[in-house]
């Protein structure tokens, strides 16, 4: 059984079936794809979202899957899990992989960024699905200074996060020269506290959004947001290189929403008791070696219902799972 | 009339004010300026530094922010012995770049 | 401006208090910067709506103008509180209302902080004990003064004589609602609408017809600050503070600016006779300032007290051009007369903002 069907749920089913062994994988929404399936493109290169998500699709072939599904109850009975789904069906597993992801620090909770408030303020993946379907109406014609906020709900302790989201620096940094291609007339400002350029590629990525797209980078957080009379967004901030406050007034700004352990992630796991950290996220039975198993026998963890990770991370995390289910196997066969 | 009092001038940077023509300008001549990524490397190995104030790392910020005069006056000191270019990480050419920015910003007092 | 989003945040922002029975406090400075306003709430709330609100000479400041400005520790000012609370408990009392935003933020402060360090509740018990021979019992209930002119504001609507609307033209008044930072900067959740966007008072402007300016330094603070203006060789900053919230309202030309904490009333009001000596500029229509009123005032106005009544003579910026855009009648040639007719004097320098 493997819980979610985003990305690390498509490869970690992929490999398991492979391997020979009987998958259900279930999900809750009509599609599979999670958060892949409303992103455009993907950094460091740019590559299409969609030809990954298209690509994860093929390779689970064969596996047996449910979507609009949800668990109702999941019990263990003496080795397996009795498992009672949404649509009717009953499922006695031996192990269960989960592949909760995450859900995206929903940005209104930020209350001074004006998300749901101020007509020009979106969100990371707000402005994912503008570059799919180039139509949002907060965005206006001819932008001529646009803003990226990093870290919302993300190192905000205020906000119930103080972990880092780790892909953000370089979500933002990517769809900052994207836009720019889009409106090459524009300014583009990045607000961040560190720039985690942690990845390949990703510092060429961040010296590319410099040289070549003229991205101005501005150390310090925005401590608040409000709005013109022409609907523009005043932003304040401190430009703590020089430590003098700023104000820069936004035909638009972009909010980098975090990520946290998803709720619907969270409802499984407390059917059955997972640990989960301070973070929010499950607790994984070592920090080190062995991060796909939960302390409970016949539980294992996937992707970012662990903690924030790339989608290179998360694909190898689902790889990892499967081997540690066939050992699971094998070992308790033995 | 005197209150004892008046209004405080403020020192925010307003970057909805400044005219971006002059650092459009530098930025073709010199494109590098764009790269720097403010990590003092410069301003730590000057050998005016430590005596006066110059620093290009603060000069290139304040050009951001539209502050030429300021910018000017943390390169005045400087006296093009290069140094800097050999620890830029980012490998500008900063030498090149101060004569540049005296080149179009000269004139500003 | 999404209006929905911020409907939004005020209904997760909506605190539980009663609306009647009430132990009232005044606040230390508000009866010489506002004469009339607390007079004006108690007799709204006692005979044009008929509710129980109790109040006694024997209160006291709750100390905290002297707390903010370093003069007194916390514990003090706390051991003043428990008094206030001893006086509530000894009249039978269990809901507390006060008329000043410090204090409101000063007795949040402190239930919050005895929740926390219950220890320090046990030794401002013995405090009290010891200097007072008192003993006192927490409020039920915590509200400001305009938290329950907000819950009656529909009230208020339904007995209005005038409302927030230009009499002549049936345009409603551009209103901008300052809202004291102890209201609920500290704490979001113990005012209407938390923090970011308060509804206490967009809510009454809604309620009695106006319209409410949502303007880019909306959120700052008036200028007071404790020691930004006790200090004068701070008080540039009070002033700089001021200045930067009338150049950021400007565009929106604002017929009046509605608050609920002492200071805010006094600053935005006097420096705005400051700033046009200092500047030259002023910021309301043709060369007058933009009036400043008390919610209690405009309470008072929408229920159609006498302005001289509410004290409206005693405003450096002069409120006429409103009063004569609402259509409230006024007598100019009693606006400084005084109780029996006594002459209270008037403004030295006419060079400002005011007639």
């Amino acid at each position: 059984m493997v819980i979610g069907g985003g990305p690390c749920g498509l490869e970690a089913s992929a490999q398991l079936h492979k391997m020979g062994y009987n998958v259900i994988l279930i999900e809750k929404e009509k599609q599979l794809g999670g958060h892949l399936a409303k992103w455009d493109r993907l950094f460091p290169e740019g590559i299409p979202a969609r030809e990954v998500l298209d690509t994860l699709i093929e390779r689970i072939n064969g596996v047996k899957c449910f979507t609009e599904t949800e668990v109702v109850s999941i019990n263990l009975l003496d080795k397996e899990y009795n498992v009672i789904l949404s649509n009717g069906i009953t499922v006695l597993s031996k192990a269960v992989l989960m592949t909760s992801g995450f859900d995206l620090f929903p940005a209104e909770k930020k209350e001074e960024y004006g998300y749901g408030i101020y007509d020009r303020v979106i969100t990371n993946a707000d402005l994912e699905n503008y570059f799919a379907s180039k139509n949002d109406a907060r965005i206006v014609e001819n932008p001529k200074r646009i803003g990226f906020v990093h870290c919302v709900g993300s190192r905000d302790e205020k906000a119930g996060n103080r972990h880092c989201s780790k892909v953000c620096c370089a979500t933002a940094v990517k769809q900052a020269c994207e836009i720019k291609e889009l409106f090459p007339d524009a300014e583009v400002f990045c607000f961040y506290m560190d720039l985690r350029m942690f990845g390949r590629g990703y510092e060429d990525m961040y010296l590319k959004a410099q040289r070549d797209y003229g991205i101005r980078f501005i150390r310090g957080r925005v401590s608040e947001v409000s709005e013109t009379l022409d609907r523009q967004v005043v932003v304040k901030a401190e430009d703590t290189l020089s430590g003098k406050p700023l104000k820069v007034t936004l035909d638009l700004l972009v909010l980098m929403a975090g990520m946290q352990n998803s709720q619907a992630g969270i409802k499984v796991g407390n059917k059955i008791g997972m640990r989960r950290s301070e973070d929010g996220f499950f607790t994984t039975k070592g920090s080190i070696l062995s991060l796909q198993e939960c302390d409970k026998a016949g539980i294992f963890y996937a992707g970012a219902c662990t903690g924030p990770k790339t989608l290179p991370d998360t694909l190898n995390e689902a790889r990892a799972a499967a081997i540690s289910v066939h050992n699971y196997f094998y070992n308790t066969e033995i | 009339m005197d209150f004892g009092f008046s209004l405080s001038p403020s020192s925010r940077i307003d970057l909805d004010l400044f005219d971006r023509e002059k650092f459009r300008q530098l930025t073709e001549l010199e494109p590098d300026v764009l790269k720097c990524m403010a990590c003092g490397s410069c301003t730590a190995t000057c050998t005016a530094g430590k005596f006066a104030k110059n620093s290009l790392r603060s000069a290139i910020l304040y050009l951001q922010n539209g502050q030429s005069a300021q910018a000017l006056e943390y390169l005045k000191p400087c006296m093009l012995c290069g140094k800097c270019f050999m620890v830029c990480p980012r490998g500008i050419n900063t030498r090149h770049l101060i004569l540049s920015i005296l080149k179009i910003y000269g004139d500003a007092k | 401006m999404i209006y929905e989003g911020k409907q939004k945040i005020w209904s997760e922002y909506q605190k539980d208090i009663p609306d009647d029975h009430y132990f009232y406090v005044r606040s230390c400075i508000r009866q010489s910067f506002f004469p009339a306003s607390e007079k004006v709430f108690l007799d709204i709330a006692r005979n044009k709506l008929g509710k129980d609100f109790f109040e006694t000479e024997h209160h006291t400041t709750c100390g905290g103008i002297a707390y903010h400005s370093d003069a007194i520790p916390q514990e003090t000012s706390m051991t003043i509180i428990a008094r206030q609370f001893a006086l509530m408990h000894k009249y039978g009392y269990q809901n507390y209302v006060c008329s000043c935003i410090t204090s409101f933020g000063l007795y949040t402060e402190t239930l919050e902080t005895w929740r926390e360090f219950p220890e320090l509740e046990a030794r401002i018990k013995e405090n009290l004990w010891k200097s007072c021979k008192l003993e006192f019992a927490k409020p039920k209930y915590l509200a400001h003064a305009s938290d329950l002119i907000y819950k009656f504001r529909n009230q208020i609507a339904s007995q209005a004589k005038f409302k927030l609307i230009e009499k002549k033209t049936g345009r409603p008044l551009r209103v901008v609602e300052h809202i004291g930072c102890h209201y609920a900067k500290m704490f979001p959740s113990k005012g209407f609408g938390g923090a970011e966007y308060p509804y206490v008072l967009a809510g009454m402007i809604e309620a009695w017809g106006g319209e409410v300016i949502d303007y880019p330094e909306r959120r700052h603070c008036c200028g007071f600050g404790f020691r930004q203006y006790l200090v004068k060789s701070n008080r540039g900053y009070s002033l700089s503070n001021t200045h930067k919230k009338f150049e950021s309202m400007e565009p929106y030309k604002p017929d009046m600016i509605i608050t609920n904490c002492p200071g805010c009333p006094y600053f935005l009001d006097r420096w705005q006779y400051v700033i046009s000596e200092i500047e030259g500029k002023t910021y309301g229509e043709n060369g007058h300032g933009i009036p400043v009123f008390t919610y209690e005032e405009v309470a008072g106005l929408v229920l159609g007290y006498d302005p001289w009544d509410l004290g409206l003579q005693v405003h450096q910026v002069s409120v006429e051009p409103l009063l004569d855009k609402m259509g409230v009648p006024y007598d100019p040639q009693m606006k400084y007369k005084g109780k029996n007719n006594k002459d209270i004097g008037r403004p030295e320098l006419p060079t400002c903002a005011c007639l």
